[in-house]
């Protein structure tokens, strides 16, 4: 620890702190734009400069290292002085369009302009202008407004792992840009928007909507993915104009992935406001009373192991466990959460959680990747991903994949193999890279939804946790064995127990008539042919997607904005969102509707309040009393997962194709159309 | 105003291959590198590019299917080699004429006649102002910050040749001289040996090693 003295405040900081973390940590406010603490420094702004003692000039605080003793002054008339001149300087190019720029309320130049700018401009001579760039349908690019900071660049470079944004040219002819018309390939590009201090990149879908000033903020979580990414869903009377990350270290640092940020408007697309029920073959409106009416005569007689019901991705803990207790009510065992057909071992918490944790990604030292492509799957964990391999040094942090990457890591990994022969070859050592996880203190394992939606998951994930206690990744303090979900709701779901009872039929069971009566809430992820043409089928859900149309009676439910919900993260992190708008017209939140219903077929679940609803979650699994935290997990105690059978041959497949279009949300929203369009199928936008 | 053109409006070879005299200096050069620090061969090869279009086609120049062939080969993202490329101004990121007229405008060269040099130049080549080809395709003109022979000034560039104490009309014969296909030795133009004083020697006149 150094102590230095900042305006007469002493404080200690760490070794190879910089003055401006030295300021922060006595409470000093440094004004920059350059710095960014999860970027590399790069000095360029000169924004926060202060005076050191002794020093015969400022320093820019950001990459003056401190030293024992060192006296700082963060107030001065020769600071003030100093970062008037830098401002004046930044504002000679900028341009005074502040009253039509998107950044406006929410702009760092903006706001330190009126603590540091001067009150007119001395420069006379003509002001630089900059041709805008094209990165792709979701930044927007105002060049002249740039201060070249570099932020972008560094953020494209580091956290997304895609470097292809840099500064041409050099002088006043610099520019920030990717020197070919070419859009962004990251998942993570949204970030841009919000790491940018100025106007210079801002939302494409959310140009000219709102100013910050008039938006209503609802924190949230994001479901696009199973991370569990903590948003703010900022609204302006009952539209959801856009969603930004909000800060949680554990989680997602302060990064979105593009699918949470910009599938919002889909919110507003499709929706199913009203009941509606079919009748010689055509959808009709009808009240809710109706459609109760119509489900209850329907289901009248059916034996409770001939009514199945399955939950979608989306779903928050609360319906879904609504949903379980009905389907005993009525007698039920068929009950689904996995529409994917993923099979897991359910005994133990470990076995389908991601155990090493997000945030203890950072402290593993070898990584191997089962059937899953991070990148898709969970853009925001795979930056954590890049991150302990940019920390790690040059072979520091080796990475195995076991699959067929689709696209560029992000980092360099060495692709093992396609199939799970690769993991037999790891256990019994053939594989070159068994001695690389074995010399590993901490290894990890992360197995993803490509090797368990295979009828021989369970044995893989046997096979992998034998592997990870073979190699140390399952030890005393270490925990390496990761599942990685890709559905919001799936830990939930598996918690809540939302899996065939019984003698239950699982959601392929469910499928070609295996069931009389089939509620869907807001599954939409598996071809609705399969379901048999004699099924009577309810979709409870809040878009009008695939099984809304195969269905006979249409409930409308509430998506993730219009609910208060619990959901669970991949860790198993169980974490709280608030109802951000109100759903539209008819529609209810999920949990209202399945209580409702209830009443209707005589057996009244116990839970009026959503209060009541969530003691009865932390009763059905004690996980649900802690919001935010988790409880470490002593996985070198269990004895792992079951052992399932023989392993398949077949090569690990992607779990999908599309990362723009995988839930309800996203197909109904123009801007996830529109980057589906141009990223996954390029060809036929040439085509056109 | 900017110094490089939008890639767009330019018009680039669809591919590009280094020759094996670029692949023999390419050698050299990656073998003064460690193999992990590779990226430090950037500049040289540009120039190795550079150099091969100008032996290829008459016009010097780095089109960006070279620059991205750069990037794979020293394992760097084509954006770092598009940095390098359009940072310094010897690299020319669009076509050139055969020859490269860059000629000093600063202080020195200025105060000895840079002006007229500038004119002759634009006078000979049908130019109209930096930064332009001639009709012909064989000259282009580019101002240049100090070239560092100040002793000499004016001074005019022609690709990696100096000519210098130029003056209008020696200017003009100069570029007679290249569209005729000739190379004139470069250094002087003026009766001095490098930067000695014009006529002869001045000083140490009865030095020993004259009377010998």
């Amino acid at each position: 620890m150094v102590k230095v003295t900042v305006d007469g405040i002493v404080v200690d900081v760490p070794n190879g702190s910089s003055a401006l973390q030295a300021c922060e940590a006595a409470g000093k406010e440094i004004p920059r734009f350059c710095f960014h603490e999860r970027l590399s420094v790069a000095g360029n702004c000169r924004m926060c400069l202060v005076q050191v003692v002794r020093a015969p000039k400022p320093v820019a605080s950001c990459g003056f290292p401190v030293a024992e003793g060192m006296e700082i002054l963060t107030d001065t008339e020769i600071v003030r002085k100093a970062r008037r001149a830098v401002m004046e300087f930044l504002l000679i190019n900028h341009p005074l369009d502040c009253p039509i720029c998107d950044q406006g309320g929410e702009c760092d130049l903006q706001d330190q302009a009126f603590g540091y700018g001067a009150d007119h401009s001395r420069y006379q001579e003509a002001k630089r202008a900059v041709k805008d760039k094209y990165l792709g349908p979701l930044v927007k690019t105002v060049m002249t407004r740039c201060i070249q900071c570099t932020r972008c660049i560094r953020f494209a470079t580091e956290i997304a792992g895609v470097p292809e944004l840099g500064a041409v040219s050099r002088g006043e002819n610099m520019e920030v840009t990717n020197y070919v018309e070419k859009a962004l390939t990251s998942e993570l590009s949204g970030n841009l928007i919000d790491i940018c201090p100025v106007g210079a990149l801002t939302s494409k879908p959310y140009a000219f909507t709102a100013r910050p000033w008039e938006l209503k903020r609802t924190d949230s979580i994001d479901v696009s993915d199973a991370v569990g990414t903590n948003i703010s869903l900022q609204v302006r009377g009952s539209a959801v104009l856009r969603a930004v990350p909000r800060v949680n270290d554990a989680v997602n640092e302060e990064w979105l992935a593009d699918k949470g940020r910009f599938s919002v408007d889909g919110l507003k697309h499709r929706r199913l406001d009203r009941p509606w029920v079919r009748v010689h073959g055509k959808l009709q409106a009808v009240s809710w009373q109706d459609a109760f009416v119509a489900i209850g005569r329907r289901l009248d007689g059916v034996p409770g192991d001939r009514i199945g019901a399955i939950a979608g991705d989306l779903c928050d803990a609360e319906s879904m466990l609504a949903l379980k207790d009905l389907m005993v009510a009525l007698g039920s065992p068929n009950i689904d959460c996995r529409q994917d057909g993923a099979d897991y071992d359910l005994s133990q918490r470990a076995y389908y959680t991601f155990g090493t944790t997000i945030a203890g990604i950072e402290d593993a030292d070898a990584l191997l990747v089962v059937g899953s492509i991070p990148r898709q799957e969970a853009p925001v964990l795979n930056a954590r991903i890049r991150k302990r391999f940019l920390a790690a040094g040059r072979g520091g942090f080796p990475i195995g994949l076991i699959g067929t990457p689709t696209a560029d890591p992000t980092y360099s990994a060495d692709v093992l193999g396609e199939g799970p022969d690769v993991l037999a070859a790891l256990r019994d050592g053939t594989h070159p890279f068994a001695a690389t996880l074995k010399a590993a203190k901490k290894p990890m394992i992360i197995v993803g939804h490509g090797a368990l939606t295979r009828p021989d998951a369970r044995a893989i994930l046997a096979s992998a946790w034998a592997l990870a206690v073979e190699t140390g990744a399952i030890g005393a303090g270490w925990n390496g064995f990761n599942v990685l979900h890709r559905a919001a709701s799936r830990v939930a779901g598996l918690d809540l127990g939302l899996v065939p009872g019984k003698g239950g039929r699982s959601a392929a069971g469910m499928m070609s008539g295996g069931v009389d009566v089939l509620w869907l809430l807001g599954a939409d992820e598996f071809h609705t042919a399969q379901i048999g043409p004699k099924t009577f089928v309810i979709y409870q859900g809040h878009h009008g997607d695939a099984a809304a149309a195969r269905a006979d009676v249409i409930l409308p439910g509430a998506a993730y904005a219009e609910k208060s919900g619990t959901y669970v993260n991949t860790e198993g992190r169980v974490q709280r969102s608030f109802r951000a708008v109100m759903p539209p017209g008819d529609a209810r939140e999920d949990w209202r509707i399945l209580r409702a219903f209830s009443e209707v077929v005589g057996h009244t679940l116990p839970y009026d309040t959503v209060e009541v609803l969530r003691e009865r979650l932390a009763t059905v699994n004690p996980v649900f009393r802690v919001i935010g935290g988790l409880d470490a997990v002593d996985a070198a105690a269990l004895p792992g997962p079951s052992d399932g059978g023989a392993v398949l041959p077949a090569p690990f497949r992607p779990v999908f194709d599309d990362y723009y279009q995988t839930d309800p949300i996203c197909r109904a929203s123009p801007t996830m159309g529109e980057c589906s369009r141009i990223y996954v199928h390029p060809r036929t936008v040439a085509a056109e | 105003m900017s110094a490089h053109s939008p890639i767009d409006q330019i018009e680039q070879p669809d591919s590009f291959a280094f020759d094996a005299e670029s692949e023999e200096q390419i050698a050299a050069i990656l073998a003064k590198y460690p193999p992990e620090r590779k990226a430090s061969g950037t500049l040289p090869l540009l120039y190795v590019v550079q150099k091969q279009m100008g032996r290829q086609t008459g016009s010097a120049w780095v089109p960006r299917v070279a620059m991205d062939e750069i990037a794979r080969r020293l394992e760097v993202a084509p954006i770092r080699v598009y940095e390098v490329a359009t940072f310094y101004l010897m690299f020319n990121t669009k076509p050139i004429g055969r020859y490269h007229l860059q000629v000093c405008t600063t202080t020195s060269c200025w105060l000895r006649g840079s002006d007229d040099v500038v004119a002759a130049c634009k006078k000979a080549t049908g130019i109209s102002g930096f930064g332009q080809s001639s009709a012909d395709g064989l000259f282009t003109l580019t101002e240049v910050e100090c070239l560092g022979a100040c002793a000499n000034a004016p001074i005019l560039q022609v690709d990696d040749d100096f000519y210098e104490d130029l003056d209008g009309p020696r200017t003009i014969e100069l570029i007679e001289a290249l569209r005729r296909g000739e190379r004139p030795a470069p250094g002087p133009t003026i009766d001095r040996v490098g930067s000695a004083p014009a006529g002869g020697r001045k000083t140490l006149a009865d030095s020993p090693a004259d009377q010998g």
